[in-house]
């Protein structure tokens, strides 16, 4: 057993997390900043932090992911990392020469209260920003929250430094992205295209963290949301927002700011979410929803209707991040699936409000967010009372093996599989990919521990 | 068919390298780059701050002392002391394999933390890792609970020492539970982690137990083997063949039980000196066990280090049983040598790895006839890189002067010299050197590239310019590198493969770098259409 050591029985446990079901803000912070062109993440911390969030990203993509940081020594950790930023900001600018740093911070400079805002003027000043180029910044301590946390600041800190309402108002809606695969977003700005809604996603990862192997390594690959293109969401007529937990703080800067309204939705993961976005986004952007796009949600409802029998009554334990697992929870009970033991490690009430209501015919389900909502205590929970399924990131395969449940991959990171950043799980299209993998889970578990005379030609 | 590597002038690499950095910037970088000349040795700057925002491959104290040293002990539970992030990152995520028995603790497959919240940055976090160590006693009743610092712990004030000391009493039953300062910001790499380590794995764990269990007659440690995609299983089974006993494997695989009877064993073998020639030192002056250095990564090298042990042990039966076990192991190692360097002869590799392996695998690529252009650590120091002859000379600077020295002496009861300076003095007449290593640039050819804790822009500038058909680091440099067309392969985590220590892991490197010499796709970077050809066809359209 991988997990030999995790038993049914529960303790109280106030101090010690086990498995965790998160990781910290930086990391979130650094993913986001892919999201604009021309940008490199520079974390403000030891150096430690940086290696570490640049390999769990690279093993997650398998493409390059790099960054900088200050690297703090013992003696900017005391009197402070002023001059690191300083150094770190002329030596990126003169040999990496990015449009834009994005930085972020860590415990470390948190807690030794670095003054960023201080800091990158004293280096506009001594002329070490080169004209057009621009250092932005956030506080991401790793403290508070989870990575989601520094995902919503890093996009934030993009409204906050780029954002411009100017008096020429566009017919544009924008779409703030919150933490999915480049594939989801790709497939996202897809559905916008064939509705012929004009809209500018923001942070935009497509054609940066999936770049073709040309033989000519490319540090700022063609993809992300310009610095131009992020001015002008200022401008824009609506905003909507994808994810609460990762999009609403740059929402609501974006309205108090160039007082563009928004309105915020799930990350359009299964059907319900995913019609509630199209018609969010039929209706902001003025546009019908085209036939092709009702094909494509047919096509979703007689995949189900096929298999409705394999999906009815199957228990489900999800680990994973609030804005990912609230409406993938959603399309499971619209299957008629039982998401029964469900977590998220990063905190806040949106989760448990959301599964309350969404879980609200399924009384034996169990589900915690924040605290000490780990794996561990969603394994235990699995060996009081088993599941059908497992659904979460590679973490998960520890759990799936030692217990012989069927696993699907879901989340951050999937460290020990291929091709997740070329199929997305997000609108019609990705919820019919999803309830196939679904489907081959179970029918892969079924095949090979079923009976011999029970074992199947046809299914 | 080493034309080729003459063919590459690496004279002028230096100046093209540092040309593009600011100027204090380049003249810092500069005496970081030297080439390597066998017979003049040059000195090479090492273990100095990284330049901010150069873009390092380099990790933390923390990822040195809990990430490296700790983490491959099965039966001891690590709690990191500290926000999430650090235990997150260092779980299940370097490939020490472990093999415990069916009722053997096994903690490695989970993730301990206090995760600290911004009120226990306010108030302190003494009180929440108390209770956290109650609760994993409660849980899992284990042996040992290590503590481990992380940035903020020391910025704040905690002390983790104390509250272990505090634990160990409030609890009882004989558990040992110990601290590591090992915030991230002390030192200038995961180096410092490395010796952190070491001082409390020898305050708090060698030497606890004294029984001797003899399984066999020769007794040996080996330090510094962290049982990366199976190595140190390799190495078990090598010396169980030659009738050698392993005491204790540091820390590949291990138990608390290695840790505390180390001081039993009759010699000690340095693999990665970096990591914990510390331990190999106080061993020896604590205990009287001499150490050496040895080197299982490569056939060639493995033969050579086990007959350093026989020649040590100097029992007739004991050498013919090791020359036995390398006649028989060289069959197939030949064999496979043979088939793969009909792809690999000629070729050429760079090597940028941590504090050992850029030294140990140009071993293996001088058998796959595979030339080592250039070579670094991430980590190393100096006596890595020049040998430890240099270490009187070596300067410790502002930034590593406060990492803990510990000096031990002489165990009063249990010093027991394996052997007696006359011996020593024999043994070394007869070529083996004791508590000595010579270093990576003494085994590099004339003309080559060493360059210490390579910036990312260094290593683009490296491909572009002399095109290595393989390029090894680790998984921050592996897409960048194979998006410019060069293969790279892992040489931390072996991209999932491995053992390749001992004769059975030299066949497994011989295949998997055949397999990327061999490897069919990288001709199909340019689309049919965008070769010349195509283009001609479309003039000639218009």
């Amino acid at each position: 057993m991988l997990l030999r050591h995790t038993t049914p029985k529960e303790i109280e446990r106030k101090a010690l997390t086990i498995n965790p079901a998160k990781t910290c803000q930086p990391i979130g912070a650094m993913y986001a900043a892919f999201g604009i062109h021309g940008c490199l993440p520079h974390s403000h911390g030891s150096q430690g932090c940086c290696a570490y969030h640049r390999s769990a990203l690279t093993r997650h993509f398998k493409e390059p992911i790099v960054a900088s940081t200050s690297s703090f020594s013992e003696g900017s950790s005391v009197f402070g990392g002023s001059a690191n930023l300083l150094q770190s900001i002329d030596t990126i600018f003169s040999v990496y020469d990015p449009e834009v740093i994005a930085v972020h911070t860590t415990c470390l400079s948190e807690t030794i209260g670095d003054d960023l805002t201080q800091i990158v003027s004293k280096a506009d000043e001594d002329g070490k920003i080169p004209a057009g180029k621009k250092v932005i910044y956030c506080n991401t301590p790793s403290y508070v929250g989870s990575h989601i946390t520094g995902y919503a600041n890093q996009v934030a800190a993009m409204v906050k430094f780029f954002s411009t309402a100017t008096p020429k108002k566009r017919n544009v809606v924008n779409l703030v992205a919150g933490w999915m695969e480049p594939s989801d977003m790709g497939e996202i700005k897809r559905l916008a295209s064939v509705m012929e809604a004009r809209t500018l996603m923001f942070p935009d990862m497509t054609g940066v963290l999936d770049t073709p192997l040309t033989g000519k390594y490319e540090m700022y690959p063609k993809g992300g949301c310009t610095t131009e293109q992020l001015k002008t969401t200022g401008d824009s007529k609506f905003t909507i927002g994808l994810g609460e937990y990762s999009t609403n703080t740059a929402c609501v800067a974006l309205e108090n700011k160039c007082k563009v309204k928004f309105e915020m939705t799930d990350i359009p993961i299964g059907l319900k979410a995913t019609d509630r976005f199209i018609t969010a986004l039929s209706r902001h952007a003025n546009v019908p929803v085209p036939d092709s796009i009702t094909e494509e949600r047919g096509r979703l409802i007689d995949l189900i209707a096929d298999n409705q029998k394999y999906f009815y009554g199957k228990r489900v334990a999800l680990f994973g991040d609030p804005d990912t697992l609230i409406p993938l929870c959603e399309f499971l009970v619209s299957m008629d699936m039982r998401p029964v033991y469900v977590v998220s490690g990063t905190p806040g009430k949106p989760f448990e409000e959301r599964l309350k209501t969404i879980l609200k015919d399924i009384p034996e389900a169990k589900f915690k967010g924040g605290d000490l909502a780990d794996m561990f205590r969603m394994h235990q929970w699995i060996k009081q009372e088993p599941v059908d399924l497992l659904i979460g990131n590679t973490y998960g395969k520890y759990i799936a093996r030692d217990e012989d449940l069927p696993f699907i991959r879901y989340g951050f990171p999937i460290a020990d599989r291929a091709g997740h950043n070329f199929f997305p799980k997000t609108g019609y299209v990705g919820a019919t990919n999803l309830a196939i993998q679904i489907l081959n889970a179970i029918f892969d578990h079924m095949d090979r521990t079923c009976a011999e005379e029970k074992f199947e030609f046809q299914l | 068919m080493e034309n080729k590597v003459l063919n590459v002038d690496l004279s002028t690499a230096r100046e093209e390298l540092i040309e593009i950095y600011p100027k204090k910037v380049g003249k810092k970088r500069s005496k970081s780059i030297v080439v390597a000349d066998p017979n003049n040795i040059p000195e090479i700057q090492a273990n100095v701050r990284t330049i901010p925002g150069i873009i390092t491959q380099r990790g933390c104290t923390y990822a040195g002392c809990k990430g490296v040293v700790l983490g491959p002990t099965r039966d001891i539970i690590n709690i990191t002391h500290g926000p999430i992030g650090c235990g997150y990152y260092s779980w299940l995520t370097r490939r020490n394999q472990t093999r415990p028995g069916e009722s053997e603790e096994n903690f490695i497959t989970y993730s301990f933390s206090t995760d600290m919240q911004d009120s226990n940055i306010v108030f302190g976090g003494e009180e929440k890792l108390k209770q956290a160590i109650r609760e994993a006693y409660e849980l899992f009743h284990p042996k040992a609970i290590a503590v481990f610092s992380t940035c903020p712990v020391g910025l704040i004030g905690d002390d983790v020492h104390r509250v272990a000391l505090q634990m160990k009493e409030e609890i009882g039953n004989g558990i040992n539970i110990f601290g590591f300062s090992c915030e991230g910001y002390r030192g200038v790499s995961q180096s410092a982690g490395h010796h952190i380590a070491n001082n409390q794995l020898f305050r708090h764990l060698i030497g606890n137990d004294d029984t001797v269990t003899a399984t066999h007659k020769f007794r040996i440690n080996v330090l510094g083997e962290y049982n990366i995609g199976g190595d140190a299983f390799a190495i078990d089974t090598l010396f169980e063949k030659c009738g050698i006993q392993i005491v204790a494997t540091m820390s590949g695989n291990s138990t608390i039980e290695q840790f505390e009877t180390a001081h039993t064993a009759d010699l000690s073998l340095v693999m990665c000196h970096r990591s914990i020639n510390y331990v190999a030192e106080m061993l020896e002056t604590s205990f009287g066990i001499p150490w050496m250095k040895a080197n299982f990564i490569g056939a060639d090298a493995c033969a050579k280090s086990l007959r350093k042990v026989g020649k040590y042990f100097g029992d007739a039966e004991l050498i013919a049983r090791i020359e036995a076990v390398i006649a028989e192991e060289m069959v197939p190692v030949i064999a496979a040598r043979e088939k793969a360097r009909l792809k690999t002869n000629g070729k050429t590799a760079m090597l940028f790895v941590g504090g050992s392996r850029a030294h140990h695998y140009q071993e293996l690529f001088d058998e796959l006839g595979i030339t080592t252009l250039c070579a670094g650590y991430e980590f190393g120091h100096r006596d890595d890189y020049e040998g430890r002859r240099v270490i009187p000379s070596i300067h410790i600077d502002a930034d590593s002067r406060n990492i803990e020295q510990i000096s031990v002496k002489r165990d009063p009861e249990r010093y027991n010299p394996r052997k007696t300076e006359e011996e020593l003095k024999e043994l070394e007449a007869e070529g083996l050197e004791f508590n000595q290593y010579d270093g990576m640039m003494a085994e590099m050819k004339k003309g080559s590239l060493v360059i210490d804790d390579l910036s990312h822009y260094e290593m683009e500038k490296l491909i572009e310019k002399y095109h290595p058909d393989v390029f090894c680091a680790g998984v921050k440099e592996k897409y960048c590198v194979q998006k410019m067309g060069i293969p790279l392969k892992q040489l931390h985590n072996y991209d999932s493969g491995g053992p390749y220590a001992s004769f059975e892991g030299a066949v497994n490197f011989y295949k998997d770098i055949e397999q990327i010499a061999c490897c069919s796709i990288w001709k199909e970077m340019k689309a049919p259409w965008e070769s010349e050809e195509y283009v001609e066809a479309v003039y000639a359209a218009v």
